[in-house]
């Protein structure tokens, strides 16, 4: 049998999978998640039923990670392991595939300031997936902070789970930015209607938001008690005099988004500027390796729609179906790519960001690691290189193996240009001891 | 390039091995600039547990070496602290000692073999039965046939232990270059050694140390004086963090056999550790792939039920994260320290194996002790650079 593998079920995987099925190419879906949707259309997972249908002849496999990519050939072995993260019984398959869609998607960017670690400081992406798939909101008074349109959305689902968002501090100057870039603009007009909607509804709910302002510590004892937000000048240094004290019991911070590179990273994929580089058809630098969504860059769901249109469609034709080019998606897909690089140059993350730390402030919070030690391992003991540096101060050793705190690492030992060496990471997923241990048969596409 | 101006050695290579040279080099008053084509400790290095073990070393000239590396590393360590001060010496240095475990009853007579050849040879091996193996690491297997206890095995961390002695270099006028690649040699009227390229540049320096690990073979036939050393590629999983599990290092009895085997398929043994953050290492896997660093899964599931055999409570526990390196791997399994006759000034120190670490106090040494004229720590005859089994012929 042949068969396609799509990674992720957000809009790109789903794009991917229903374009391969609609060209008579068997598809197994594979997603990390209960429900479909990843991150952009997260489901309640309480609620029955399901909000979007797949097409006959996609098999879909949800609570399943894939833990491993391995060369074989003609093509990769595919490693999963299906079942909650937490239950000791997970079902174990390889799967042989001569066409890998990757549509990992990107997760939310913390910047470290003191306090951080304190319970009650949120990522924007982990407050609104409490919200969309439990109803929870992370707290009574919340402040949004960081940069980005991700900001509204965000802020919009806490006041709808019940929570007074008492302010958005956004770190840019949009207006400025979009102005220097305004063919991306036009390129994404939609999107303004979009961000539109979500700025009438935050204006219901009177949630101010507030220009080139951050939030720079957060106090508490136990848990945050109040943040300390500050004005900020052009490269993200505080403003003198300029704090404000906030009470809120919960902060939801984003800046920006970081792609989910391992798989593609395992595969052995070129990175260029932090994304996996695609061509046209989303093929990427290895034979039988297509990419869509966050991963080629952050654009937002409906580019990365597009993507997975053409991805799942170049994955079919590489399996011998006979494919419709389509032109449709692809000329999508170029305009969206224009708003991308807009809205990337719109809410850059500015390096005064480093000015916030103190020496105590841990940059990794897994293994509890200090801004102090790193300064130690890169100053005093002249240590240089992503391994190296991982090794000696531990920091991407924890449990989120560096998803967190890799690329600010990475940026405050100067070595920007490695962050994705944070994403080597040949077992991608944490596995049990004892399901490695297991016989997998492998399915082989013959 | 700018600001290297000339140095009696160049060091190529700033793993372990190149790093201790340098700093014996050093504190014998020469002057030293070490080179790496990367990061300072970014390979060999650190893909390494930090292994300072004599369990796995049977009786011979790696076993003396070994012997006098072990009681180095803390003398070493000691005059590094008092170079550059306690807090960037901390190298987590911990004399843990070692279990060898013969699970199988066919396994009991080589590890008896072993031992009693190792007593000989004066290393420090106590028998234990099962009850006290079990009452040293509770969580060992009950299939327990022998258990052999090394108090003198120990451990450090690999890049740290680097990053101090390089940072001695530095202490004592030394330079440390990362992201300098070199290209060859500039050689005298006589062949001798008179400097080294790096890209349009020349270093003036008087001699050369080849340190560059699984790539000195490579780097060797580049500047025309080959010695056979080539890439042993090995895996390693890490959990995570966890309670206390095993306090020392813990392996099978067939591992002994794995390291001291030529075989180039793929030999995997069973070693479990921990580090102090809490992970438990896994290893051994030991395979010729050249520099092929694909992951094999079945490399990962040979590593995983080893380990499971020595401590079926691992099964439970996640699997973090694994990652992989080369050992640099000679024919006779004998590292290669010395001058090279070929080309007067160009010295080798590498070969090590998966005992660079464990061997880096004494190799460093041993170099310097060559270099200068002193009495060596150890007989330098057993990894002389013309030995047949390493030296091949120029354009072979």
């Amino acid at each position: 049998m042949r068969r396609v593998v799509v990674v992720g079920a957000g809009p790109a995987g789903r794009a991917a999978a229903a374009a391969t099925a609609a060209h008579g190419v068997e598809v197994v879906l594979v997603d990390s998640a209960p429900k479909l949707g990843g991150q952009y259309d997260r489901q309640d997972t309480r609620e029955s039923g399901d909000r979007f249908a797949l097409p006959s002849g996609v098999e879909y496999l949800p609570d399943s990670v894939v833990w491993a990519v391995e060369p074989a050939p003609g093509g990769h072995r595919v490693h999963v392991r299906t079942g909650p993260a937490d239950s000791p019984e997970r079902a174990g398959r390889a799967l042989e595939t001569r066409a890998l869609v990757l549509a990992t998607g990107a997760y939310d960017r913390s910047l470290p300031f003191p306090g951080w670690d304190l319970p009650g400081v949120y990522t924007a992406g982990a407050a609104q997936a409490l919200a969309k798939s439990q109803g929870i909101a992370v707290g009574d008074r919340v402040i949004v902070a960081g940069t980005g349109p991700f900001l509204l959305p965000v802020a919009t689902v806490l006041c709808s789970v019940g929570a007074r968002v008492v302010a958005i501090l956004e770190a840019n100057d949009p207006v400025t930015g979009w102005m220097k870039r305004p063919g991306g603009a036009v390129a994404g007009w939609g999107k303004f209607g979009e961000l539109a909607r979500y700025s009438v509804l935050l204006g219901h709910h009177h949630v101010p938001m507030v220009r080139r302002s951050a939030v720079i510590a957060a106090n508490g004892t136990d848990r945050l008690e109040a943040v300390i937000a500050s004005r900020l000048d052009h490269d993200w240094n505080p403003v003198a005099h300029t704090e404000r004290r906030f009470e809120v019991d919960a902060v939801a911070i984003g800046f920006g988004f970081t792609p989910q590179l391992e798989l593609a990273v395992a595969a052995r994929c070129d990175i260029e500027g932090g994304f996996v580089a695609v061509n046209a058809a989303q093929a990427t630098s290895v034979p039988g390796v297509f990419a869509a969504g966050e991963i080629t860059g952050i654009g937002g769901a409906e580019l990365a729609t597009h993507e997975g249109t053409i991805a799942g469609t170049a994955a079919a034709k590489l399996l011998g179906a006979r494919v419709r080019v389509p032109f449709r998606a692809m000329r999508h897909v170029r305009s969206g790519r224009r708003f991308a690089a807009a809205l990337q140059s719109a809410y850059p993350v500015r390096p005064g960001w480093k000015g916030w730390l103190r020496d105590d402030t841990l940059v990794c919070r897994c293994e509890e690691v200090p801004y102090g030690e790193l300064r130690r391992a890169v100053g005093g003991l002249d240590i240089g290189g992503v391994r190296s540096l991982k090794l000696a101060t531990r920091a991407g050793l924890g449990l989120c193996q560096g998803r967190v705190c890799g690329r600010n690492v990475a940026e405050l030992a100067g070595l920007a240009d490695a962050a994705d060496g944070f994403s080597r990471r040949p077992v991608a997923a944490p596995v049990r001891l004892g399901e490695l241990a297991e016989d997998t048969p492998v399915e082989s596409e013959r | 390039m700018g600001g290297i101006e000339s140095a009696d050695v160049v060091v190529i290579g700033a793993g372990i091995i190149g790093a201790a040279c340098a700093e014996a080099l050093s504190a014998a008053g020469v002057r030293v600039l070490v080179l790496d084509r990367a990061a300072p400790a970014g390979a060999t290095t650190a893909s390494g547990e930090g292994n300072v073990l004599l369990s796995d070393k049977q009786p011979g000239p790696e076993l003396e070496l070994a012997k006098a590396s072990r009681r180095r590393w803390p003398q070493l360590l000691d005059e590094v602290r008092e170079l550059i001060g306690p807090d960037l010496a901390e190298v987590e240095w911990d004399p843990k000692g070692g279990l060898v475990v013969a699970t199988g009853a066919d396994e009991m007579g080589p590890l008896a073999a072993l031992t009693a050849a190792q007593r000989a040879a004066g290393v420090e091996v106590e028998d234990l039965d099962a009850g006290q193996a079990r009452e040293m690491e509770p969580h060992l297997t009950d299939q327990l046939a022998a258990v052999a206890h090394y108090p003198d095995d120990a451990q450090v961390q690999p890049v740290l232990a680097t990053a101090a002695l390089l940072a001695a270099v530095r202490a004592r006028g030394g330079e440390v270059h990362g992201g300098v690649r070199a290209d060859g040699l500039v050689t005298g009227r006589s062949g001798e050694v008179v400097g080294v390229r790096t890209g349009s540049d020349a270093i003036p320096c008087g001699a050369v140390v080849n340190a560059c690990g699984p790539w000195a073979g490579h780097f060797s036939e580049t500047i025309g004086a080959p010695i056979d050393v080539l890439p042993r590629r090995g895996v390693v999983l890490v959990t995570a963090p966890m309670p206390p599990f095993v306090r020392r290092k813990v392996y099978a009895a067939d591992y002994v056999d794995a390291v001291a085997s030529a075989e180039a398929d793929l030999q995997s043994s069973a070693v479990v550790e921990s580090t102090r953050s809490g992970t438990v290492l896994i290893g051994s896997s030991r395979q010729r792939v050249a520099f092929d660093d694909d992951l094999d899964v079945e490399v990962l599931r040979g590593l995983a039920r080893g380990a499971i055999r020595l401590f079926p409570g691992l099964a439970a526990v996640p699997v973090m994260r694994a990652y992989g390196g080369f050992r640099p791997y000679t024919p006779d399994r004998l590292p290669v320290i010395g001058a090279d006759a070929r080309v007067p000034g160009l010295w080798h120190a590498t070969g090590h194996e998966g005992a660079g670490v464990g061997l880096a106090a004494a190799t460093g040494l041993l170099l310097a002790d060559l270099y200068t004229g002193r009495e060596p720590v150890v007989d330098p005859g057993p990894f002389r650079v013309d030995r047949p089994e390493v030296a091949l012929e120029a354009g072979s």
